[in-house]
């Protein structure tokens, strides 16, 4: 599904990211952790295409995507959730997922305009599936109300149910359990544990090291821009090596 | 009483044609985050093509939607330079449309001269409730009415309009839900000439237009803009009107001379009070 090869990237001479590479398989839950500085999320908006990178090739679905902007790899099936609550203003909750299928609506500017009816046939099945990705997250009584009003928690079962909505093939979470409380993170991985039983392919960035354990089928340590294991989680957990880059190298 | 009558409705008429330039600012604005400085250059070379299209032996309605359509290419034009480039910040937009206006100028006086030029509008006036009205003015209040109704509708019921609001609202999140921000700013700036252009072409007939005259415009245009905080098209409708109505009841009761600095002094006053409300003019968040 998703293959990164020896992707770098340095900010200022200093390496964020360097020679990473690793793949994720159809249905598979990938993990990705490291701790603070790790290089986790130049890894993500690299992977997005937010940043580009400087060496190195990111395939995806068999085609090379590095050099496309982040629109068209939305459009070829990659959808994403922020840790930040990246939810469009003066819209509703469910005008918000809505705009999440953009990506593959059929009718152009004339026949929104118009309001010709391929158009509207678009409009009625997006407003079908939003409420169904809403009931999925647990929004739906919050459809109508404005997006910017969610408490945080609720902004990023927002930004899921809007990925959703595009029919993701890959879907990136970056950070998706931090600033959540014990309930909210709960509820947050069983919706993941489900996703996955549907066979979603998905890739997990975490600063959370349990929350990754429970769900990834596997998991890659990055440390100061560089993997350094990549493997089933309770390989990983053991590794010399990620102990010494989470505890210190007394550990 | 017919003479208060008529200013309110002349008033109507002139509110109206300042929405029209108003609605073009909040178009690209809600969409882009850039302040367009060149909207009322948009009107301009409407106004300009149309009375040298009917100058050329064009019929009315062909030369009008032709200058409503180079607006629109104007419009597109100014897109390019303005947020051509990805990654240009919406502050560094605005400067390139303030030049894009200057350079419309030479363009201007180059083409059509540095004299005023005026075209023929329709003819005749009609007498409501004692109160004479030229018909111009009605068309030009029904043509923002129905282009304000077609806004509103376009941005607040289909999944393009909100599409073009989500731009605005987070570009870095609507990349990633599939939206080309680029194309759509250009979209944008594309309306707006266009209805920058359907401005010029109706105000045309009611006051010569030059090469300068996008000054005038745009100060009422952003005067209202400001007012709906440059993204409430109902507002800035609501704002366009009022400082019409303003406009007109000075010219009218004898302080004709004075109607920029009513609008000048409207747009500051509502500017400082948005300003220590909330930022008026980035209010979306970093």
């Amino acid at each position: 599904m998703l293959t990164v090869t020896e992707v770098s990237r340095s900010f200022g001479g200093v390496y964020a990211v360097r020679d990473v590479s690793l793949s994720v398989a159809d249905g598979e839950v990938c993990g990705v952790i490291g701790p603070n500085g790790a290089g986790k999320s130049t890894l993500f908006n690299l992977i997005t295409g937010h940043l580009p990178a400087e060496h190195g090739q990111i395939s995806f679905r068999g085609r090379r995507v590095d050099r496309l902007p982040p629109h068209r790899r939305a459009r070829l099936g990659m959808s994403i959730v922020f840790q930040a609550a990246r939810v469009f203003h003066g819209m509703t909750v469910k005008e918000n997922v809505m705009v999440g299928a953009h990506g593959r609506t059929r009718a152009g500017f004339v026949a929104a305009a118009l309001r010709l009816p391929r158009h509207r046939s678009d409009e009625k099945e997006i407003d079908t599936e939003a409420t169904a990705a809403l009931a999925r997250v647990g929004l739906a009584k919050w459809a109508d109300r404005p997006a910017d009003r969610l408490p945080i928690g609720q902004q990023r079962a927002l930004q899921l149910a809007r990925a959703l909505c595009a029919r993701p093939r890959l879907l990136l979470l970056d950070e998706p359990a931090s600033g959540l409380r014990g309930q909210e993170r709960e509820r947050l991985a069983t919706l993941v544990e489900e996703l996955r039983a549907d066979g979603l392919t998905i890739l997990l960035i975490e600063h959370d090291v349990a929350f990754v354990t429970r769900l990834a089928d596997r998991i890659v340590v990055l440390d100061l821009g560089r993997v350094i294991a990549d493997g089933p989680p309770a390989e990983v957990r053991t590794d010399p090596l990620v102990l010494a880059a989470y505890l210190g190298p007394s550990a | 009483m017919s003479a208060f009558l008529t200013y309110l409705l002349n008033g109507l008429a002139v509110g109206s044609a300042i929405a029209l330039v108003a609605s073009g600012l909040v178009t690209i604005h809600r969409v882009t985050g850039v302040v367009n400085f060149a909207q009322g250059t948009f009107a301009v070379i409407a106004g300009l093509c149309t009375s040298s299209l009917l100058g050329l032996g064009f019929p009315h309605g062909l030369s009008e939607v032709a200058a409503v359509l180079a607006a629109a290419l104007a419009g597109l034009l100014t897109g390019l330079a303005a947020i051509g480039r990805p990654g240009t910040t919406p502050l560094s937009s605005l400067i390139v449309t303030l030049g894009v206006g200057v350079l419309a100028y030479a363009v201007e006086i180059v083409l059509w001269g540095d004299q005023p030029r005026s075209a023929p509008g329709l003819a005749g006036s009609v007498t409501l409730a004692g109160a004479r009205v030229q018909t111009q003015h009605l068309l030009v209040i029904g043509v923002a009415a129905a282009t304000f109704a077609l806004l509103a509708l376009f941005f607040g019921r289909t999944y393009l309009g909100k599409a073009l609001t989500a731009c605005a609202s987070d570009p870095y999140a609507a990349r990633v839900v599939g939206i080309d921000t680029r194309r759509m700013g250009l979209l944008a700036f594309a309306l707006g000439g266009l209805l920058g252009g359907v401005a010029g072409v109706l105000v045309t007939p009611l006051r010569p237009i030059s090469f300068d005259t996008d000054v005038t415009l745009i100060v009422n245009g952003f005067a209202a803009a400001v007012f709906g905080a440059l993204t409430r098209p109902v507002i800035t409708l609501a704002g366009a009107l009022l400082l019409g109505v303003a406009e007109t009841m000075a010219a009218g009761y004898g302080y004709g001379s004075h109607q920029l600095e009513v609008a000048l002094g409207l747009m500051l006053v509502v500017m400082i009070v948005q300003a220590s409300r909330r930022p008026a003019i980035s209010q979306e968040r970093a």
